[in-house]
């Protein structure tokens, strides 16, 4: 049987409360604020190689949202916008995305671990996270993500299989986004819908409009109750669009069609929400204009602070190899700490 | 800090043991892998384990490597303290992914946030006659892997103590349990709760004519070949390295020194193995005392053969350390 499209958006349903729609259009909003001066930093020279999400926020703060203060993301590293959400610092992710140091130990309080940059080898990870809440006697749950193409790769399948085993909490929120880069999604599966494999795994899958913040959120939310009951983990397969390149060193025009974008464009998640909230009589030009001065004053501070991060010096490269430095570290730090290298102190 | 009394154990009961006493001593202490909950494990070294305490810390997982060490990996995340088994080292290869980009680094990446305290035992090894694929060597694999420990004991109360001793590691340690010891080699265990250092090298033997150096399975080769060696008047020293990361370069170069020449024994393929690591820390840090070229003694270039009829021409025996001793002796 063909998995139905959860949606609710442009069918003038708006099943939320006022402050949860409000809570999930600024989120988003300030994802895309985020995303669109980080392509803009890195043009300039002042961000390294960036993953942008432009056209998944939905997808990423529809889950973030719908997650407790106690639980956990393990995302990719196309997951800017969830670990916003989640409440990573903007200056931390400046940071991150500057490959500094300073931006690759996320605060304590922040429930989010750094980005995975293999494909696919998060899945396991996230489910032995999930399974240590259930040894330690708390309830969190853990969230972690992957793309259409990750699902390809054997340890989202490992995963899959162990959380279904041990009933682990852990929703898999799978953003097809119909690309792996240039492979489009036809080459990585034969299923019409990734979520039709939960069945093979004997657990729960759900497709979502994934430009639908409110269908996201609340079948995340679903998922996430069933989880922290002990009823098991759920694939969420969310159906998006990467309006962006895949990297900021990503040609996208030499795989799909501008007509293709243009098509997705007009489908922009945040326009959507948008429009129903204006609908709804919670949202006008004035409030956008308040929280886009809002968000580049935000954006200004946090800047700032990046910046003002000290620059690295070279003997991190061996710290926190190990909790103890070995002999072989010792040697390198010594070296690196007084400006030379191992062979010069021979 | 060492118990008083001792009983004669294999090397699978002084496992046994280690895992009983870190099980009972920390609760966030997990025993998780193929077989190893109601069998015991294929060699038994997790035998009444998981009646002892329970389903829930000495569990059977899903028949997948990778899947072991992500979850290993998530568990350590959370906070407890997972001991892996993987059930030969040779099936070690499809975690590689686990391994070489996450076990070792998330500490790094993490600027210390994220440190994993995993235990990972694994046999490995020749010697038994086992199938196919049973008897590889991979520790060189593993000791490429940045932010990782890798220990490989060789007798039953070095492995007791060092194997608790890398539970209570908070970084990741693999620990190589060679088969061919695994009831082969008996000896006396204390009692009780104790631990050894990681990262010392041990002089077993001293002598002045050269420098045997090895791990694991392969030092009760290279003290049969002391034994033989002495019985002609040619006192050689042995040194069991132990911990293979961090390699403890003082007394491997200071055994060296002493003695001008060094073999280097290990059962795994020969090239990048190990072994060779050995030789080039002594080339750089011992040349000026050498007498003669570093020698290796280690497996043949080709895979560890599974026939049974000629698979200890591939394993280094005395007979081949001996063969060493004599070239470097005479060169």
């Amino acid at each position: 049987m063909k998995p139905k499209v959860v949606q609710y958006l442009d069918r003038g349903e708006l099943p939320l409360k006022e402050g949860e729609a409000l809570a999930l259009y600024r989120a988003m909003r300030r994802a895309r604020f985020f995303d669109e001066k980080a392509l803009t930093l890195q043009r300039q020279g002042r961000l390294g190689v960036y993953a942008p999400f432009m056209g998944q926020e939905a997808a990423q703060v529809g889950v973030a949202l719908a997650l407790g203060e106690r639980d956990w993301v393990v995302p990719s590293y196309r997951e800017s916008a969830l670990l916003l959400a989640r409440g990573l610092p903007i200056h931390v992710l400046i940071l991150y995305w500057r490959a500094h140091p300073a931006g690759w130990r996320f605060p304590e309080e922040v429930r989010a671990v750094n980005p995975y940059i293999p494909i696919a080898t998060q899945i396991p990870q996230a489910v032995g996270l999930a399974l240590a809440g259930r040894y330690r006697g708390e309830d969190w749950v853990v969230a972690t993500s992957i793309g259409d193409g990750g699902t390809s790769e054997g340890d989202f399948h490992e995963g899959l299989n162990f959380a279904a085993v041990f009933d682990a909490p852990v929703l898999f929120l799978v953003q097809n986004n119909g690309y792996a880069i240039s492979v489009p999604r036809s080459r990585q599966m034969r299923v019409d819908f990734i979520a039709r494999r939960a069945e093979g795994y004997g657990i729960p899958g759900v497709v979502v409009d994934g430009n639908d913040a409110v269908a996201v959120y609340l079948e995340a939310r679903k998922a996430v109750e069933r989880a922290r009951k002990g009823e098991g983990p759920t694939l969420l397969e969310a159906l998006t669009y990467r309006l962006a390149p895949h990297t900021t060193s990503d040609d996208p025009s030499r795989y799909r069609t501008r007509e293709e974008e243009e098509a997705w464009r007009s489908k922009d998640p945040i326009l959507r929400l948008r429009k129903a909230l204006e609908a709804a009589g919670l949202w006008d030009g004035d409030a956008e204009e308040v929280l886009l001065r809002e968000l580049e004053e935000e954006f200004a501070r946090e800047l700032a602070l990046a910046d003002q991060a000290p620059e690295p010096s070279p003997e991190m490269i061996v710290e926190h190899v190990y909790k103890e430095m070995g002999p072989d570290q010792k040697r390198a730090w010594e070296a690196l700490r007084q400006g030379k290298h191992v062979e010069e102190l021979w | 800090m060492v118990a008083e009394k001792a009983r004669v154990l294999n090397l699978v009961q002084a496992i046994n043991e280690a895992l009983d006493l870190a099980l009972a001593g920390d609760e966030r202490v997990l025993v998780f892998g193929e077989d190893v909950g109601r069998l015991g494990g294929v060699f038994r070294v997790t035998e009444g384990l998981q009646a002892k305490y329970g389903e829930g810390r000495v569990f059977d997982t899903p028949l997948a490597e990778s899947g072991i060490l992500g979850l290993a990996i998530g568990l350590a995340m959370g906070g407890m303290q997972p001991v892996a088994e993987i059930q030969f080292a040779g099936f070690l290869y499809p975690a590689l992914d686990q391994i070489l980009s996450h076990l070792g680094r998330w500490r790094h990446r993490s600027r210390g946030r994220v440190g994993l305290p995993v235990v990972v035992r694994a046999p490995y090894g020749g010697g038994v006659h086992t199938p196919e694929q049973h008897a590889d060597s991979p520790e060189a694999l593993l000791a490429h892997a940045p932010g990782v420990k890798v220990v490989i004991p060789s007798s039953p109360e070095r492995a007791k103590g060092l194997l608790l001793a890398a539970i209570e590691d908070e970084d990741p340690v693999f620990f190589l349990e060679a088969i061919k010891l695994y009831r082969g080699a008996r000896a006396a265990v204390p009692e009780g709760y104790y631990t050894l250092p990681l990262g010392k090298a041990r002089i077993l033997r001293e002598g002045k004519a050269a420098t045997l150096i090895g791990y694991g399975g392969m030092v009760e080769v290279m003290l049969e070949a002391a034994e033989v060696a002495a019985k002609e008047g040619v006192e050689v020293m042995v040194v069991d390295l132990e911990t293979l990361v961090p390699l403890d370069e003082d007394t491997l170069l200071g055994a060296v020194k002493e003695t001008g020449r060094a073999i280097v024994v290990y059962e795994a393929m020969r090239t990048g193995g190990f072994g060779a690591e050995i030789a080039a820390r002594i080339a750089e840090g011992a040349i000026d005392h050498l007498q003669a070229p570093v020698v290796r003694v280690a497996g043949y270039d080709a895979p560890y053969p599974p026939f049974s009829a000629i698979e200890h021409h591939y394993r280094p025996n005395a007979r081949r350390v001996l063969a060493a001793l004599r070239r470097v002796l005479t060169y």
